[in-house]
């Protein structure tokens, strides 16, 4: 099994890793109801990586999630960025729900719901405004930029949450199965959307999914999850060429092979 | 759009066609108890237009609106800290449930024997018998907000003011504003009540006064103004609630379709 570290877009093969997960366990309950959800995860997130997360579907992904973007303590173990331990929401951080009909504010409009967290950021009026703008482009929503969440379908709604992500400007990016509940053509945007996102504002993005052919095609390491409790069965390298393309990389040879070699880790009765 | 135009006419048609038969069944009528509906509208036009409006209608609403509002501010307020606080919240739930309990007409005599029976005793059982539908709603509307928009909140990092401002009021608003929609009546009854216990002013104690001296047609203009008023505030409420609530009414309506 290729364990290799280098991704191929990053430029320093020896990067520290920013996000790295040491050990990292959650328990709910205690005693003999105790159920443990995550059981001993270590994997690391390198600068400007894309990695993926794929498992069952039930294996305590949006836990380790939420124990990552400082929501959820976790039992024990850290999670760490840049050395520093998560206890609370990093700055530097921002997360795409799951749930985006529900992430959404009904009660603002498409703009001001990508507004509301730079807020408190104190920037200046003009760059305010040209973060926002870039981000609705770059989601390509400008046009949608009046309009209320609950007029817009999944697929534009879970743009606006990722435009919002966007405007925030956080060098890690964190997506909880992001493009589940979009039609399949929306979905290929979205995908290319991240990729083009870590490539324009060199971030550093981290998806969960339950699909591992978009596993695959969007990362540099995927990480292979067991049931349960949760676990790192293998990480795997993705060493397809980049630029990635929907249609040719697709079509590469190590695109099914790579996809062939995690599904089978994950059907592997463990 | 026809069947819209359909539904209108008879929501405004009934009225009209109650009023009319009314006055003509009441037209001859002897009865002490039911003048007619002409005499009536002639001692209306006598009573409230205008001689006694600044001095007990304009008195009346005075109350009303004051009372009502600061029922509102508390009732928010209160519904906030006490959703929010956990220890405010396990010391007073039981006893808000106690305290609503009380039908708030109930009140009115407990203030009159604490603070008598002028003006203050009026906005204290108003506010008072209002709090508590907007308190509720407040709270249950508080806890209610959805958990992934207080992780949002959360992960953006937000500051205190704003979770509260931005987030918390909002999500909560329509179910403030049924809150308040109760509150409005309730208002509206303990005026009235506290009017007609001890007090000579006021569209309450003219009402009564009416029906005490056997003046009918005065006591049936007063039902009748009151009428106009419960009718015409909830009218205003409404707008209200729908040009600040507009996103959730257009959701709901998106919704539906």
């Amino acid at each position: 099994m290729e364990l290799q570290n280098t991704p191929a877009t990053l430029d320093a093969p020896a990067a520290a890793p920013r996000l790295e997960v040491t050990a990292l366990s959650k328990t709910y309950g205690s005693g003999p109801n105790a159920k443990c959800v995550i059981e001993d995860l270590t994997f690391t997130v390198n600068k400007r990586e894309v990695v993926c997360i794929v498992g069952p579907s039930g294996v305590g992904k949006t836990t380790l999630l939420k124990c990552l973007a400082g929501l959820q303590p976790a039992t024990s173990g850290t999670a760490a960025i840049d050395g520093r331990t998560i206890d609370g929401p990093p700055p530097e951080m921002a997360l795409v729900f799951q749930d985006y009909s529900r992430s959404l504010m009904p009660w603002l409009t498409v703009r001001k719901n990508v507004r509301l967290p730079l807020r408190h950021l104190r920037l200046p009026a003009q760059e305010m405004n040209g973060r926002i703008d870039t981000a609705l482009a770059a989601v390509g929503l400008s046009h949608a930029a009046g309009q209320y969440p609950w007029q817009l379908s999944g697929g534009m709604q879970q743009r606006v949450a990722i435009a919002r992500a966007l405007a925030y400007r956080p060098e890690i990016l964190i997506m909880d199965e992001p493009f589940a509940s979009v039609d399949a053509q929306t979905r290929f945007e979205l995908e290319d959307l991240c990729l083009k996102i870590r490539d324009d504002f060199g971030m550093t993005i981290l998806v969960v999914t339950h699909d591992i052919d978009e596993a695959v095609y969007l990362s540099d390491r995927v990480v292979v999850l067991g049931a349960k409790p949760a676990r790192v069965l293998d990480i795997v390298g993705i060493d397809l060429p980049a630029p990635r393309d929907q249609i040719s990389t697709r079509a590469l040879l190590e695109f099914a092979e790579q996809r062939t070699n995690v599904l089978s880790m994950i059907r592997k009765p463990a | 759009m026809n069947r819209k135009l359909t539904n209108w006419i008879l929501g405004a048609g009934t009225p009209v066609v109650v009023v009319a038969l009314w006055w003509v069944a009441s037209e001859n009528s002897t009865n002490t108890f039911f003048p007619p509906l002409n005499a009536i509208l002639e001692r209306f036009q006598a009573l409230w237009l205008f001689e006694h409006f600044g001095s007990d209608v304009l008195l009346s609403l005075r109350n009303l609106v004051i009372g009502y509002a600061l029922a509102s501010v508390i009732g928010v307020g209160l519904g906030f800290v006490t959703a929010l606080v956990p220890v405010i919240r396990w010391g007073l739930d039981p006893l808000i449930h106690f305290l609503r309990g009380i039908p708030p007409v109930a009140l009115v005599p407990i203030f009159i024997s604490l603070i008598g029976f002028g003006i203050e005793m009026r906005l204290a059982s108003i506010t008072l018998a209002a709090v508590f539908p907007t308190l509720i709603a407040t709270v249950d509307g508080i806890r209610g907000v959805d958990s992934t928009l207080k992780d949002v909140s959360q992960v953006y990092r937000l500051t205190r003011t704003e979770k509260l401002a931005q987030v918390y009021l909002p999500a909560a608003g329509p179910q403030i504003a049924s809150g308040m929609q109760v509150s409005l009546q309730v208002a509206f009854i303990v005026m009235i009540a506290s009017e007609m216990l001890g007090s000579s002013q006021g569209i309450g104690a003219m009402t009564l006064l009416a029906q005490q001296s056997f003046m009918t047609a005065d006591m049936w203009a007063g039902i009748l103004l009151l009428g106009v008023i419960g009718f015409g505030a909830n009218l205003v409420f409404e707008a209200i609630k729908n040009n600040v609530l507009a996103w959730y009414v257009g959701s709901k309506r998106l919704a539906r379709s």
